[in-house]
């Protein structure tokens, strides 16, 4: 088959508050090929698990309202379908990992039944055999033991190994598209590079597409093939990952990159991007980033001060950039860099 | 492994801790009577020099959360001294300890549960001047103001509460109160571990600024490696209640020594310029309450002998001002 596995069009979703509406998604529209790694990233509030959470339609309603847009697997969009046929894609066909293990494993059910749930709720074998491949599989996510854990409740395991669970209970049904949702962000950094490693491994068996869900601007170096960066409900610049971290075009991305410490010891400042995410209930028209942009302020601060006869960037206080693409692959939205840059249509 | 580390200067030392023990007590498991002990700290001995930033770094449960607290007398080691500013502060108590925290405060993690709900930000800020008797009323109003605007926020804030503030601004908050008395030491344990990426560089640019403007001293409590490197002039690597490596943050960023080290670096992507090869350890961290024999690393290290299961290595100084506890290095 060509053509994307998943490709998410002009996704719009709102959530019903008692403050009133309050935009999560601005039309999101991303696609991810056979065996493709997508990273997603972004600070907490931007929507990457609204995203995620869409594509498996567990997103409670209400509050939340889809709005318009629409989520094809190849080709069949799932926003159509009916709950029943929603069941048979869930956990088969896509599946999901979460940040917190604990929360997400049932505490009454030993491990091993938790993964041969699995395949009776997909009527795939009988519960004996489901009992038993429930055990190969915890030995596939190199369960210590399998046999043992198997019959351990959740509450009796590390955490790492908990991780190691839930990827046994996403990945048995051999689905196309794993979605993980911070993956690593509770766990201890040694354990975070073996549950890295036993995704690179499983994703490489099983030739599944992964989305990778993420803060962690290093994990996505690291392991996917393209990154999108979002920003209050938007995807402002997506691309293939080497380009992202070679030549950041978005001023966001290029803030986020800035701003990490690390790359060496001293007494230099990190570059930071001033002020803070604002509120979803209130964003202004315009660009969401405009507030903060280095561009933007310093154009106006030209104007203001007298040294521009006119407000270069007033557009972005007036129109959401749309993406435009820069390189192969490589779309950004930004009216400054469009200007600066020039570049293909959208 | 008392006096593993020489303190050529010992002038410039500000605290000292020497081969400090703390254990507390815990049950087996949630329905178990059974009552073991959790050594969170086992034999530690660092110091933070006056001024400057010692980065503490380790995994969950590796005593380091346990330490900074030590550090600052919130907790009484149950063996071992801490010297701060050449005076054995480790059985100080009433009014004596009251006066030498004055110079000591610390930071919180969580910037949610650390500040009062029900109290304005000025008197959160202030509350520590109230307390040692240094200034009330307008005066302390004031002061608190002035102190809001220099971390960052305005000066109405203080007439305001925690909650209406977002996690960022209620960090700085919590920094102001620390910072209130003039502290020679600060205890910074996570303190930017809750926040977002964008809003972490400005909070860790905050402290260094602080630290340049009134010469503290921050012991730097942290699990995020990209974080210790940045702010650290020496760094102190912690693992099950032992220190495993201390030295020079560069040098030991550039080319760690112990096993661990090395592997908890090449875990962490992005951090090296070039790309090295990923040490990937097996097995998980043992418990605290059963911690193994002989090196407390030797269960996952890649490196270990026999001989690993049986001694425990000592901190020795493998290279001019750098410490490991490794049968082989060094």
């Amino acid at each position: 088959m060509s053509g994307p596995l998943l490709a998410i069009r002009d996704l719009r979703v709102d959530f019903a508050t008692e403050k009133g509406t309050v935009r999560a998604l601005f039309g999101v529209s991303l696609s991810i090929d056979p065996g493709e790694t997508v990273g997603l990233v972004g600070e907490s509030g931007c929507g990457k698990s609204v995203t995620a959470l869409s594509i498996l339609r567990l997103l409670p309603s209400p509050p939340a309202i889809v709005r318009g847009g629409e989520i094809l697997l190849r080709g069949e969009n799932l926003l159509d379908l009916p709950e029943k046929r929603m069941c048979e894609v869930r956990g088969k066909a896509v599946s999901m990992i979460f940040q917190e293990p604990m929360t997400s494993l049932n505490p009454v059910l030993t491990v091993g039944e938790q993964v041969a749930e699995v395949f009776t709720a997909h009527r795939e074998c009988g519960r004996r055999e489901a009992a038993a491949r429930a055990v190969s599989w915890l030995g596939k996510v190199r369960m210590p033991d399998p046999e043992r854990r198997a019959r351990e409740y959740p509450h009796q395991m590390s955490g790492g190994m908990r991780q190691r669970a839930m990827i046994a209970t996403a990945l048995a049904l051999e689905p196309s598209l794993l979605i993980a949702d911070e993956p690593t962000t509770a766990l201890d950094v040694t354990i975070q590079a073996q549950i890295m490693a036993l995704l690179q491994e499983m994703r490489e068996r099983e030739r599944m597409a992964v989305l990778l869900i993420t803060h962690d601007l290093g994990v996505v170096h690291d392991f996917a093939d393209r990154t999108a960066i979002m920003y209050l409900g938007r995807i402002v610049e997506i691309a293939p990952t080497k380009g992202l971290f070679s030549d950041p075009i978005h001023p966001y991305t290029q803030g986020l990159l800035a701003s990490l410490p690390g790359k060496g010891t001293g007494t230099a400042r990190l570059s930071s991007i001033p002020g803070a995410v604002p509120d979803l209930s209130s964003v202004p028209p315009g660009c969401p980033f405009a507030d903060r942009c280095p561009y933007r302020q310093a154009a106006l601060d030209r104007f203001r001060g007298g040294a521009d006869s006119r407000d270069s960037l007033g557009i972005c206080d007036r129109e959401d950039p749309p993406l435009f693409e820069y390189a192969p692959g490589h779309f950004a939205a930004c009216h400054y860099q469009r200007a600066m840059r020039g570049g293909g249509a959208s | 492994m008392s006096g593993g580390i020489r303190r050529p200067d010992a002038g410039g030392t500000l605290l000292a801790l020497s081969n400090v023990y703390k254990a507390f007590p815990a049950r087996k498991s949630f329905f178990s009577a059974e009552v073991v002990s959790v050594r969170a700290v086992d034999g530690v001995s660092i110091d933070v020099p006056r001024g400057k930033t010692l980065g503490l770094v380790g995994e969950s449960g590796c005593g380091k959360t346990t330490l900074g607290r030590i550090a600052i007398r919130l907790l009484a080691p149950d063996a071992g001294t801490i010297r701060f500013e050449g005076l054995d502060i480790t059985h100080l108590s009433g009014e004596a300890l009251r006066l030498t925290r004055r110079r000591m405060q610390i930071i919180f993690q969580d910037p949610y549960s650390s500040l009062n709900p029900r109290m304005r930000v000025r008197d959160i800020v202030g509350e520590g001047w109230h307390v040692h008797g240094i200034a009330r009323g307008k005066e302390l109003r004031e002061r608190a103001e002035r102190l809001l605007v220099r971390v960052g926020l305005t000066a109405e804030a203080g007439g305001k509460y925690a909650h209406e503030f977002s996690g960022g601004q209620r960090q700085r908050i919590g920094i102001a109160r620390a910072i209130a008395l003039s502290p020679k030491l600060v205890v910074a344990d996570e303190p930017v571990s809750a926040l977002d990426v964008s809003v972490q560089a400005q909070i860790l640019n905050l402290l260094k600024d602080l630290q340049e403007e009134y010469g503290m001293a921050y012991l730097f409590v942290s699990h995020d490696l990209r974080v210790i490197r940045h702010m650290s002039d020496q760094v102190a690597v912690m693992y099950l209640g032992k220190i495993m490596e201390h030295g020079p943050s560069a040098e030991l960023f550039r080319e760690p020594l112990h096993p661990y080290t090395r592997s908890l670096l090449s875990a962490v992507p992005m951090l090296g310029n070039a790309p090295q090869e990923r040490i990937v350890l097996s097995g998980e961290i043992p418990s605290p309450t059963a911690p193994p024999p002989g090196c407390r690393f030797h269960t996952r290290c890649f490196m270990a002998q026999p001989v690993c299961a049986e001694v425990c290595p000592l901190l020795r100084e493998a290279a001019p001002g750098r410490f490991a506890s490794c049968h082989f290095v060094g």
